[in-house]
């Protein structure tokens, strides 16, 4: 039972990593980036390509899953995605799918429609029990290093001052910009840091999901966009919340009720946008 | 004074670039047989992008869950046949009350939140239609989806992959678009139509002046579903094999692009885009079969930067 909740925190927190930047963009940007997949397959290509090719460790990827798919993203933003900032959702999506059509064929042309494997190191395999409790060495590493991640970004975006330009700057742009706030700066940090964690996030889950391949962002687009409905979309607690949740019902919903599979998670879903159109953790407040 | 009423009997014309379309269309399907399953194939994502045509261009209404219509038709279609009423025209027709049972029962999930709740919801109905359809495999099939055979066409004419039958389909599937498109075009240029675009264009102000949006939207959206689940049914028939893939993501995504692509509102976005979209398709991945998803992504990312609003009024403007 308590093996089943851990396991599910693991999934959640890995679902967390995986779409807290797209929480970002989408709450606090007003972006629609449904090319957000295509970010964290990067990440998960640069850790798994690195291991196999360059013979790297595992943990020495993982600051460089972060940074390339977190570079990607600056160029992309200063050149393409700021055209669109404000414009209608619906040229947002069809701009962003179009991105996911494009890096998909791209990955498989450059690397191939095999899935790339992540070998995780010895030390992170196997099972550690404690009082009859048993849970896989790497599930309590990924809780481990995503709930580093998000307590570090909730202090990060509510305790500094960044944070406070950033929801600033979200608010009202040009009062931001008016008060001596570089606005343009703060996006292309906040984009590039969602993205980072996409790729951050993907290299971790490349191992669960069986290896990382060109159909990763359509693939796992769906339920990130599922974590980032059911969270609200203003700020990373919902978004924690809510991938935890997603986590521990999916895994318990596998384990008691098979038959009914992914059914759950798509009912909770849509309850969720009918009854609370913001998210259930959403602050009842704003716009 | 402007002559409004005039002005809307004109717009409502048929004008000759119309008719040439079809002219051509029946031309291709004769001249050139052996692309007929092709021409079919374009056909029907034709139908299926005018279904989203009607919400997204007539009522300005987003939505990325178009396939749990379209499967819907495919597998009412598939089941109906299996049950021995194996008549395509009667296939069509079962096709169409589950769907629009379903258009309507979801649709007032459409009349609450932004375009962003549209777009999950929308998204949401179509992953559940898919999942039911997953469970269900004493219905349904489950993930090995449905075999079945359809008799010919009046009794005569095969509509299956052998001989005449892909050029048979793709006659058939032409007269149903037909029929459809024409029912679609009297329906944007009839009353009901025209306060749509005011919902479209500006809600607050057409409920001022007494144009209910949630009714007419939740209308729009029936009908858009028969036309979907009409277009998933004529797949079925044509293909004669339905399979848990007509409800995936992708589906509502590329039907999506093809409207964009040919330009929502004026109803033939659906036809060209799908035309262009396949063709695409078609020529690129015979020079590399994997890839051609790239140029259909890069040529939206082009439309959406060069100001896809910003087309379409030049070419509203021309008419």
């Amino acid at each position: 039972m308590l093996t089943l909740l851990l396991d599910g925190v693991a999934y959640g927190m890995l679902l967390f990593v995986l779409s807290c930047g797209l929480a970002v963009t989408l709450g606090l940007m007003n972006f629609i980036n449904l090319a957000h997949g295509a970010f964290a397959m990067l990440g998960g290509y640069v850790t798994a390509l690195l291991m196999n090719r360059a013979g790297a460790p595992f943990l020495a990827t993982l600051p460089l899953a972060f940074l390339v798919p977190a570079l990607v993203g600056v160029v992309l933003e200063r050149t393409l995605y700021r055209r669109l900032y404000g414009a209608s959702p619906l040229d947002q999506v069809l701009f962003t799918i179009g991105l996911v059509f494009m890096a998909m064929p791209a990955a498989n042309f450059l690397i191939g429609d095999q899935p790339q494997q992540v070998h995780l190191p010895a030390f992170l395999e196997g099972r550690i029990g404690f009082d009859g409790v048993s849970v896989g060495v790497y599930r309590l590493f990924t809780i481990l290093v995503c709930g580093a991640i998000a307590a570090g970004l909730q202090i990060f975006l509510v305790g500094t001052r960044f944070g406070a330009q950033l929801r600033a700057a979200v608010d009202d742009a040009r009062a931001a910009s008016g008060l001596g706030i570089n606005v343009d700066l703060l996006f292309a940090i906040t984009f590039a840091v969602g993205s980072g964690l996409a790729g951050l996030g993907g290299a971790l889950a490349a191992d669960v999901v069986g290896g990382i391949d060109p159909s990763f962002p359509l693939k796992y687009l769906v339920i990130m966009l599922i974590v980032v409905t059911i969270g609200g979309q203003n700020g990373i607690l919902g978004a924690l919340f809510g991938a935890l949740l997603l986590g521990v019902l999916d895994v318990a919903g596998k384990y008691y009720a098979p038959s009914v599979g992914a059914f759950i998670i798509y009912a909770v879903t849509l309850t969720t946008l009918i009854l609370r159109p913001r998210g259930l953790f959403a602050k009842a407040d704003s716009k | 004074m402007i002559d409004v009423l005039g002005h809307l009997r004109r717009r409502e014309r048929w004008r000759w670039w119309e008719i040439a379309i079809w002219l051509a269309l029946v031309g291709a399907i004769l001249l050139i047989p052996s692309r007929a399953a092709l021409i079919n194939e374009a056909l029907i994502a034709g139908l299926f992008a005018l279904s989203l045509d009607l919400i997204l261009g007539l009522a300005g209404v987003v939505s990325l869950g178009q396939a749990a219509f379209f499967g819907l038709g495919a597998y009412t279609a598939a089941i109906t046949a299996n049950a021995g009423y194996d008549d395509p025209l009667v296939g069509l027709a079962a096709a169409i009350p589950p769907a629009a049972l379903v258009g309507l029962a979801t649709a007032p999930l459409l009349l609450r939140g932004a375009d962003l709740t549209r777009l999950m919801v929308t998204m949401a109905v179509a992953l559940i239609a898919g999942e039911i359809a997953n469970q269900n495999g004493w219905l349904t099939g489950g993930a090995d989806g449905l075999n079945f055979m359809v008799a010919p066409l009046f009794g005569r004419f095969s509509i299956g992959s052998i001989g005449d039958g892909p050029r048979n389909a793709a006659l058939f599937s032409l007269a149903v678009l037909f029929v459809l498109f024409f029912g679609a075009r009297r329906l944007a240029h009839s009353p009901f139509g025209i306060s749509l675009a005011a919902v479209r264009e500006n809600r607050l102000r057409a409920g001022a002046l007494g144009v209910s949006s949630s009714r007419r939207i939740v209308a729009i959206y029936t009908v858009a579903a028969v036309y979907a689940g009409i277009a998933g049914a004529l797949l079925a028939e044509t293909t004669q094999i339905v399979s848990l893939d007509l409800f995936e993501f992708h589906r509502s995504a590329d039907v999506m692009l093809m409207l964009i692509i040919g330009g929502a509102g004026w109803l033939y976005g659906g036809v060209v885009g799908a035309g262009v979209f396949i063709v695409i398709r078609d020529v690129v991945s015979a020079a590399t079969p994997e890839y051609w998803e790239f140029w259909i992504g890069a040529m939206l990312v082009v439309l959406v930067l060069s100001g896809r609003e910003r087309l379409a009024r030049l070419v509203r403007l021309r008419r």
